[in-house]
């Protein structure tokens, strides 16, 4: 185990290596002049060039490089054009309603879509497994901002059981961190209860037509325990597998989510370094979430020995 | 000028009213139960109703801690874009202008009627030769970190704006010399008479030559300041800044203001709320609104024009329309064809019809007009003079105009910002009717950013280069000869894109820079409107405002339009 963890770890220091040279090349390429941002609408030409030569953009490419090589070998990502802050320092800001946002998420999901569709597949063809597909495709359909105005109208404005926007740190109290995150998360589960549902439901319909599951019924073990025991614990792999890339995409790209419900996160933050060709935020949150890719892979490959005791690393 | 928090009203820190929480008792249960099924009857079946119900009392019991916490007076704002960079002079962005106005005091400031009045500055002097400018700073101002505010302070700070700020540069191309007479007392002395002293320093609009501590004002100019202490109405709360997220200014007790009433960016800045929240991170219109709505903030800065007509209907709202607005205005790149010409930028600016283009953008009657003047209808120098070519624009007299020009079918490339909503229409109309007078027209989408970086560069189009972008000024940024950027006519050596040349206009803004009476200023300004409308150096498309919501509980905000400004205001 400890070697395949070795190997593993090794194996992405190519790859992270690779996406840095090609995030460095792209932002360079890309049309945007991170100093005429910054100077503002009114600013003259010199002034302008003034602020570039004061970023070090008028370094040769290959310095500028290896400058920021030299940073990444000390662990520093730089410091923000934009925010003027440590890049290192402006994750560590974001990541906390991040990651709650996409925890909660996937736990909502995870609640109602393992259920869901495992029910589903149990009762094939029935009203339930109908009305799931159903909202699968309602749920992967609706914009995510559609239904955050949605429920922002009803439940916010309308009902006024939860706030329209913002965000607290568990630091404030669980109560009011919970309270501001719930609505979003709510929001943003819907299309991951509508996919692991469908993933689910596929996976456990695979698993109740194996041979094992007659020989538990024949062993007159009750249904639940049939469907839990049996056929949910062997269909798990690709629902985890779909749980671990959930993670991930949540931790990287909820955007609208973020800028409808005022969370101060890493999505919003790419946005903003983006508009702003804030290269050292570009460069440190692209590498931020290629390793989180290969951690949160790393995971479910892992938990694939407790799924399934047939694996071994 | 296009630059483009949780707050702790946000259900916690200044919860809603209890019956907003549906947490009270039978009389708000009954009301609760009454907006439930005001709610369009989504929610028929019983099953819906306990559910609702349960959510709800599941909040309830999240919101306790809140009804709990200690009452100050927090007045919660979203702002119209993000703050980033917390340096005024550093940058234009309008967002450092108005963290400036919180933080900063002015020497002269700006009132409703656009006439300069003193702020920290008591008395002042002109030698009868107009070249020596003696003022006295007001007793008891002081600094953030508690040191008194003195003349060297003063003369440290407007150094450096004189080194940033357009405006400033032209006034310290007259100054000989300014000098410390005592430790309130300073004086500037002038090469010779400069027309603009107090337009100068009283500036509303970016960059504001705000006052800051010597030891700070010295900081190079083309680098950024790192503290951030003024002697203005709000304290900054750096600790507690986190841009993206939520700025905090605490109120300075220790600020004296004027005696005169609060009047655009001078009288007093008198402060009655404890603490101001900017929410950085609602940049959702609608949520916004919805926000504003319910009660979590007290100022949405910008109700899009989409939302206006709902807002307006809001009865916890109000929607005031700012005094003055902004200009829209579209920029001819003076290098190259077809527009290195002036008869056929003559031309295109005869198709510009200004309803076309206010009506596609803005939409609201109420909330534009149309005005042909290059500084701004309204305001001192604003006036039709030599506007005929606009004013009076049809599209045969366009048709005619560029045939005569002797157009040969350049393509002209239109820069569209796609993702800036406040002006993303109007290089379609300007395309259109473009192509209506006979123009050919490349309409070239992109985001703001990327238009920003491509105007500056001076390439011919096909290279990468432009012939027309679009964009929008607070109208204090556009007033004046002076700094109206577009009318900068020194060619290549001009200080704003586009690059006009055009020596009368540049002898015109000279005498307008030395001239001293107001009545030879407006004269002087009407001649160099009718000479810009002659060499056609940009196309003025039209007038708006950008309304602002509040809650009806929130008086005394400042609307004066000269900039965002965040004293004066009561919340009841």
């Amino acid at each position: 185990m400890l070697g395949y963890l070795l190997r593993r770890v090794a194996a992405t220091l190519p790859a992270v290596a690779v996406v840095a040279v090609l995030v460095f090349l792209l932002l360079r390429i890309t049309p945007g002049d991170p100093a005429a941002i910054l100077a503002g609408d009114a600013a003259s030409p010199e002034q302008i060039a003034r602020i570039r030569e004061n970023l070090g953009l008028n370094e040769p490419l290959l310095v500028q490089f290896f400058i920021w090589l030299k940073q990444i070998a000390s662990g520093d990502l730089g410091e923000s054009f934009y925010f003027k802050i440590r890049v290192v320092d402006l994750i560590a800001q974001r990541l906390e309603p991040t990651l709650s946002l996409a925890l909660l998420t996937i736990v909502v999901a995870v609640l109602v879509s393992v259920p869901l569709g495992t029910l589903a597949a149990w009762r094939f063809g029935g009203w339930l497994d109908r009305s799931l597909m159903g909202f699968s495709v309602m749920g992967f359909s609706v914009p995510v901002f559609v239904l955050a105005y949605i429920l922002i109208w009803l439940l916010s404005v309308k009902l006024g059981w939860f706030p329209v926007q913002g965000f607290k740190r568990l630091s404030d109290g669980f109560g009011p961190f919970l309270y501001h995150l719930i609505l979003p998360a709510v929001t943003l589960s819907v299309i991951y209860i509508a996919l692991i549902a469908r993933v689910t439901r596929a996976s456990v319909l695979e698993a109740l037509g194996e041979d094992y599951i007659r020989t538990a019924r024949a062993k007159g073990l009750r249904e639940s325990q049939v469907l839990v025991r049996h056929a949910l614990a062997n269909a798990a792999i690709p629902i985890v597998t779909v749980v671990g890339i959930g993670v991930a995409l949540l931790i990287g790209g909820v955007v609208v989510t973020e800028s409808v419900y005022a969370i101060p996160g890493l999505g919003r933050l790419t946005v903003d370094a983006v508009l702003a060709r804030d290269f050292p935020t570009i460069q440190g949150l692209i590498l931020f979430f290629s390793l989180l890719y290969v951690f949160v892979n790393l995971l479910v490959d892992l938990s694939y020995v407790v799924f399934d005791p047939r694996i071994r690393y | 000028m296009l630059n483009n928090t949780n707050t702790d009203g946000g259900g916690f820190g200044a919860p809603p009213a209890a019956s907003d929480t549906g947490c009270a008792g039978g009389q708000n249960r009954s009301a609760q139960r009454s907006r439930l099924s005001q709610a369009g009857g989504w929610l028929k079946g019983k099953a819906a109703v306990v559910s609702m119900a349960g959510l709800a009392l599941a909040a309830c019991a999240l919101t306790l801690p809140a009804v709990v916490k200690a009452q100050e007076k927090v007045l919660n704002v979203v702002p119209h874009s993000n703050l980033a960079i917390l340096d005024p002079i550093w940058t234009t962005a309008y967002m450092s202008r108005n963290h400036g106005y919180m933080i900063y005091d002015t020497l002269f400031g700006t009132d409703a009627k656009n006439e300069v009045k003193p702020q920290m500055v008591e008395t002042w002097l002109v030698s009868a030769d107009r070249k020596v400018w003696e003022f006295k700073l007001r007793d008891g101002l002081e600094f953030h970190d508690g040191n008194p505010v003195t003349s060297e302070d003063v003369i440290a700070s407007l150094n450096r704006w004189g080194k940033r700020d357009a405006m400033g540069v032209a006034m310290y191309s007259f100054v000989d010399r300014l000098e410390t007479i005592s430790v309130n007392r300073f004086r500037i002395v002038f090469k010779e008479p400069c027309g603009f002293v107090l337009e100068a320093l009283g500036k509303p609009s970016s960059n504001v030559p705000f006052i800051m501590p010597k030891r700070i004002a010295d900081t190079d100019p083309f680098k950024q300041i790192a503290e951030h202490i003024g002697s203005g109405p709000y304290t900054f709360k750096a600790d507690e800044f986190k841009p993206g997220d939520k700025a905090v200014y605490l109120k300075f007790r220790n600020y004296k203001p004027r005696p005169e009433p609060a009047s655009g960016t001078a009288g007093s800045k008198e402060v009655f709320v404890d603490r101001v929240v900017w929410n950085l991170a609602l940049r959702d219109g609608q949520a916004g609104l919805s926000a504003l709505i319910k009660g979590e903030v007290d100022i949405l800065e910008q109700v899009a024009f989409d939302l206006y007509e709902s807002a307006t209907k809001e009865s916890a709202i109000s929607v005031l329309k700012p005094t003055i607005g902004l200009q829209y205005m579209c920029r001819f790149n003076h290098l190259h064809p077809p527009f290195n010409k002036p008869e056929v930028r003559r031309a295109a600016l005869a198709s510009f019809s200004q309803e076309a283009f206010l009506r596609a953008q803005v939409g609201v009657k109420e909330l534009y007009k149309p005005c042909p003047s290059m500084f701004t209808c309204g305001t001192p120098y604003g006036s039709a003079i030599g506007t005929d070519v606009q004013s009076k624009s049809n599209m045969k007299l366009a048709q005619e105009l560029l045939k005569k020009s002797g157009y040969d079918g350049t393509p002209v490339v239109v820069m569209k910002p796609t993702d800036l909503m406040s002006i993303t229409k109007l290089p379609d109309v300007a395309a259109q009717l473009m192509r209506q007078a006979g123009f050919k027209v490349d309409l070239q989408a992109m985001d703001w950013q990327t238009l920003v970086s491509r105007r500056a560069k001076k390439d011919a189009p096909a290279q990468g280069g432009w012939n027309m972008f679009c964009t929008a000024w607070v109208s204090p940024d556009i007033w004046s000869p002076i700094n109206n950027a577009a009318l900068d006519s020194r060619g290549e050596k001009s200080g704003w894109f586009g690059w006009g040349e055009d020596a009368k206009l540049e002898e015109l803004r000279a005498q307008f820079l030395r001239a001293t009476d107001d009545e030879g200023k407006k004269k002087l300004a009407e001649q160099i409107q009718s000479r810009a409308f002659e060499v056609a150096t940009h196309a003025p498309v039209g007038e708006f405002v950008q309304p602002v919501g509040l809650r009806k509980n929130i008086t005394g905000l400042n609307v004066s339009g000269l900039a965002n400004i965040y004293w004066g205001i009561r919340k009841d």
